[in-house]
């Protein structure tokens, strides 16, 4: 017995080791990479070909300026920030109003409504590019941002309803019939009181849309087609042709399109890890 | 990131319920109301969401000229994607690979999810740090996420390669992108680095909901670490693991950015990459003059088939948890 026992826990702690070694292990091969790409677009190409995997000697931010000035990263950073921003405001502006109204009343109707914003969730709208693309041709919008920005809001309307209505629903009922009596009207229990109760809602809903939308590489690839319309993710495709011998740019390239997500991970990681988990954790 | 990738994630976002008096408002406005707060997004969805969705189903069956749409053809273009060379040939390769896709990533990615979840539960010390940088990659462009592996398993230049050598292995250095052998394995691993956060997040949320009672009645029982997990926590993390199966198979046959980036737009070398994705793409933007009819018939073969393959998938997992009770 007591032979058992000091058995066990010797192999607890070589468990644990083990354990570590493994965790560290994988967290090296998620951090490695990413850090290569950070150092080596602070060496000059020429030096890089010759040790792929080395800190730079001489830090330098040339590569930065040549991805940002001459492969038009300046055009396509401010492309995609534009239709991002412009896409993420008009779809949490109209499914605030939506999902207001369909999370505190109930009205003849009101519940097909929610399960029709709902089905969105599920829907691959990637699928539906043939009548879309026609649809914008008869628009004039093929080639313009505007068409992309009204795209890219509808895809973002079903999950921004099914979140701020079920926060709207939750807030207590005295407010809004403190203000009616008052002489408030919907809207302005609706902008005034109602709206400022959901701020966490609206930024997960905001962090949840733009990610995504930042990152597409379908859609700006069928619907925008000069070159000084493209985002950053259509952008790249062209870059890694035209400036494949020059790895410093391109490593910086990398790193110009994925700060802003860098930044949003820093400020919103609770909220990114919880939007993942939800519906499973408590 | 896919819609249905957040479907799963409102719930928790939900604020607790409050026990005061909440909720849906008695006295509903007038419809003038109403249709003021709903309309806006009502008809952004519907004209750019839903109503082209639908025109997909119709549109197949119509003959197109370039942007005009012809005559009705019944099911030619259906007949025509399984016969017209090169499609005949592509469209099976492509949907093989994407098998391929996700029976690799199940086995790969969402095991090593579920292990690291494990660990991360039963250590506790640096979970918050491990679980931030495994999910790190997953905000991450795909398309960028496979240019950066692009990189580094560059032939000449790659450091994957030249760590290879560096530390004597340089027999299993190799063009991995160039040869149609690893090709395709170095994809699926290239989105296992930048997607394992995912399933290990769920994993993890799921061994939480697991009450420590039934793990101590276990261990009195004399389980051991090995027994608890097979017979008590994997049952219990099967609906989680129905959720997961079903979002990496829809995630998975929607798979375009990472592929285009790391094999192109045609899944090089020589189609050993394709994907249905990039087919889509092909047939309808690169394609003929009658483009348009049949890239509408391949989305509705590829929505029934994506969306019933989903519906099947979480029947079986319900079925299996009722078994369980």
């Amino acid at each position: 017995m007591s032979r058992h026992t000091s058995s066990s826990s010797r192999r607890f702690s070589l468990a644990d080791i083990g354990i570590n070694v493994l965790l560290w292990g994988y967290a090296a091969i998620v951090l490695i990479p990413l850090l290569l790409v950070v150092s080596n677009s602070l060496r000059p190409t020429r030096e890089i070909f010759k040790h792929p995997v080395a800190l730079p000697t001489h830090p330098s931010f040339d590569s930065f300026i040549e991805a940002w000035e001459k492969a038009n990263f300046n055009v396509y950073f401010v492309n995609s920030l534009m239709i991002t921003v412009a896409a993420v405001v008009l779809a949490t502006a109209v499914a605030a109003l939506a999902g207001y109204m369909l999370g505190r009343y109930k009205f003849r109707g009101s519940i097909l409504l929610s399960a029709y914003f709902l089905a969105g969730l599920m829907l691959p709208f990637r699928l539906a590019i043939v009548p879309l693309f026609l649809l914008l041709n008869d628009m004039g919008l093929i080639d313009n941002r505007m068409g992309l920005i009204l795209v890219y809001a509808a895809t973002g309307i079903p999950f921004s309803i099914f979140i701020l209505s079920s926060f709207f629903r939750q807030l207590p009922q005295e407010l809004s019939e403190a203000a009616r009596i008052d002489g408030a009207n919907e809207f302005t229990i609706f902008g005034r009181i109602m709206l400022p109760l959901v701020r966490p809602a609206l930024a997960t809903v905001i962090v949840f849309q733009f990610v995504p939308l930042w990152n597409d590489f379908f859609f700006p690839l069928v619907l925008l087609r000069s070159t000084d319309k493209w985002t950053l993710p259509v952008g790249m495709t062209r870059f890694f042709g035209e400036f494949q011998a020059d790895w410093s740019t391109l490593f910086a390239g990398l790193i110009i399109t994925t700060l802003p997500l860098v930044i949003i991970f820093l400020l919103a990681t609770k909220q990114i890890i919880a939007g993942l988990t939800a519906g499973i954790g408590k | 990131m896919t819609v249905s990738d957040t479907a799963v994630s409102a719930d928790k976002i939900r604020p607790k319920r409050r026990k005061r008096h909440t909720g849906v408002g008695s006295g509903a406005p007038s419809w003038g109301v109403i249709l003021l707060f709903i309309l806006p997004a009502f008809l952004l969805y519907t004209t750019f969401m839903v109503w082209p969705l639908f025109q997909s189903l119709y549109f197949s069956f119509f003959e197109f000229k370039g942007l005009a749409r012809g005559g009705f053809v019944g099911l030619r273009n259906f007949h025509e994607l399984f016969t017209r060379y090169p499609l005949n040939e592509q469209l099976p390769q492509a949907f093989l690979h994407n098998v391929y896709f996700f029976i690799g990533t199940m086995l790969i990615q969402n095991t090593l999810g579920l292990l690291f979840a494990k660990l991360l539960y039963t250590s506790r010390f640096g979970k918050r740090f491990f679980q931030t940088v495994y999910t790190m990659p997953y905000l991450i462009s795909a398309l960028v996420v496979g240019y950066l592996w692009s990189l580094m398993l560059n032939p000449l230049f790659g450091p994957v390669n030249q760590v290879l050598k560096a530390i004597g292995l340089g027999a299993l250095a190799k063009p991995w992108l160039g040869d149609p052998a690893t090709a395709l394995p170095a994809i699926i691993l290239a989105n296992a680095w930048q997607w394992v956060g995912f399933p290990m997040l769920l994993f993890s949320a799921g061994l939480a909901n697991i009450t420590d009672d039934l793990r101590e009645a276990a261990r009195i029982d004399g389980a051991t670490g090995w027994q608890l997990f097979r017979r008590i926590e994997f049952p219990l993390l099967l609906p989680v693991i129905g959720i997961v199966t079903v979002l990496t198979f829809i995630g998975n046959f929607n798979a375009f950015g990472i592929v285009w980036a790391m094999g192109g737009v045609n899944g090089e070398p020589a189609g050993a990459t394709d994907v249905l994705g990039l087919v889509f793409y092909r047939t309808a933007f690169r394609g003929g003059v009658d483009a348009f009819g049949l890239a509408s018939a391949l989305a509705v073969l590829m929505f029934i088939f994506i969306f019933g393959v989903s519906m099947v998938m979480l029947r079986y997992f319900r079925h299996l948890e009722e078994n369980l009770t």
